[in-house]
């Protein structure tokens, strides 16, 4: 498909506009699960989890770190308002990993006092960086 | 007519406070023009985020919902922004003003303080201050947003408060900072509604539009304090280069005064001591 239709795409963050452009297709993951967004696609409004954002743009791919937000799909134009994004060259491997580790471990460990949801969202939040600078 | 010495004195601390309040400025223009540039680049977020919100309550017509409605606790949580420094002309008493001047009885009022100032004047007044994040001001981050947010919010839905509100300077720009008390939640939505634009495509909700409600409204009011902390800093340096920068050109109008009165007093001294020197040569004639 080389002429695919295109629509706008806008990643907005509260530090900075992260992407603003055209895209072919996106993928990102809601909390009902993975969706991949084309042109002319039904409007939709959706909460994102922390997810690998994959943008299709003229044949090349972009990845990106995706942490958390709201996406709002129009018939021609997507928002995506996103509490963190990062691009793959702007994320630590080593930290992303250590916190891996330690929410796994928060998560096996049996005591009562830790947030369960709180160390799961630490293991999402990890495991979207480590996948966004794997691939 | 004040003798030399203490003409020079005085002339002489003014110059030296001259010279602090000088320096004041000119690290508050540096910071403003940091926290300018900060607040210009987040700020489309923040007006993305108003517009979603607005749509959304505007498609979604009269729901019922416990952000949407009022809590039966009379108690109403304040969250006030100010600066944790002095000297900053108006701009913290503003900021109490709108509190102690306000609708708000004191009796339920529980304040989430940011910054120093505002916490301890209506500490003095008898206020109740819940909570105190005052080291978040000096370099406000998202997640120091939210965590305030978290807090608030548990205690919207545990029913301890029945209303959130927001006070705060908004930043319109470098000399005009308006100081605004707004309402968090229950959110607004006849006022949001009118606001939204008259597109009315029909807009599909996943997962449904209850849950989606609860899972955007908090990241709204999150976003609108971290907006508010970061227009506030900019405000804060905006107000305190505007302080300095009058009490500059007074202490250099004092200084020029003073200078006249030194300069009249020397000559004065210098008359005198010639009449006195003709006087007693004439005398010994």
């Amino acid at each position: 498909m080389a002429d695919l239709k295109t629509f706008q795409l806008l990643v907005s963050t509260p530090d900075r506009t992260f992407y603003e452009g055209d895209a072919g297709m996106v993928e990102v993951t809601t909390s009902e699960g993975e969706i991949g967004i084309y042109a002319d696609h039904i409007p939709l409004t959706s909460v994102v989890t922390p997810c690998v954002m994959t943008i299709h743009e003229n044949g090349a791919i972009k990845k990106a770190a995706v942490h958390g937000g709201i996406i709002e799909i129009l018939k021609d134009k997507v928002t995506i308002l996103a509490e963190v994004a990062e691009w793959p060259d702007e994320i630590d491997v080593n930290r992303a990993n250590e916190a891996k580790i330690r929410a796994e471990r928060r998560l096996s460990s049996n005591d009562s006092n830790i947030n369960v949801l709180r160390a799961e969202m630490a293991l999402k939040r990890s495991l979207a960086r480590l996948n966004a600078v794997d691939k | 007519m004040a003798s030399m010495r203490d003409i020079k004195r005085r002339r002489d601390s003014i110059q030296s406070t001259g010279q602090i309040t000088k320096a004041m400025k000119l690290v508050s223009t540096v910071k403003l023009q940091k926290a300018k540039g900060k607040a210009e680049s987040t700020r489309p977020y923040f007006d993305l985020m108003y517009e979603t919100v607005c749509s959304m309550l505007a498609k979604s017509g009269n729901i019922n919902h416990k952000y949407l409605t009022a809590g039966e606790s009379s108690k109403k949580a304040v969250i006030v922004i100010t600066a944790n420094r002095g000297l900053a002309g108006g701009y913290n008493s503003n900021i109490t003003k709108l509190i102690t001047n306000g609708d708000i009885p004191k009796e339920d009022a529980l304040i989430y303080a940011i910054g120093r100032k505002g916490k301890d004047t209506l500490e003095r007044k008898g206020y109740t201050i819940q909570a105190d994040y005052s080291d978040v001001i000096d370099n406000p981050l998202y997640t120091d947003a939210k965590a305030i947010c978290d807090e608030v919010l548990e205690a919207f839905t545990n029913g301890e408060i029945g209303e959130i509100y927001l006070a705060y300077t908004s930043f319109k720009n470098t000399v005009v900072h308006e100081p605004k008390l707004i309402q968090l939640l229950p959110v607004d939505a006849k006022q949001l509604q009118s606001d939204a634009n008259a597109d009315t495509t029909p807009m599909n909700y996943e997962p449904e539009e209850d849950e989606a409600l609860n899972m955007i409204i908090p990241k709204y009011v999150c976003s609108l304090i971290y907006g508010a902390l970061i227009e506030a800093v900019a405000s804060e340096n905006g107000a305190r280069m505007q302080a300095m920068d009058n009490a500059t050109s007074n202490a250099d109008e004092m200084i020029s005064d003073l200078s006249l009165k030194y300069n009249r007093a020397r000559q004065g001294s210098i008359t005198q001591e010639l009449t006195e020197i003709i006087a007693g040569a004439n005398a010994i004639e």
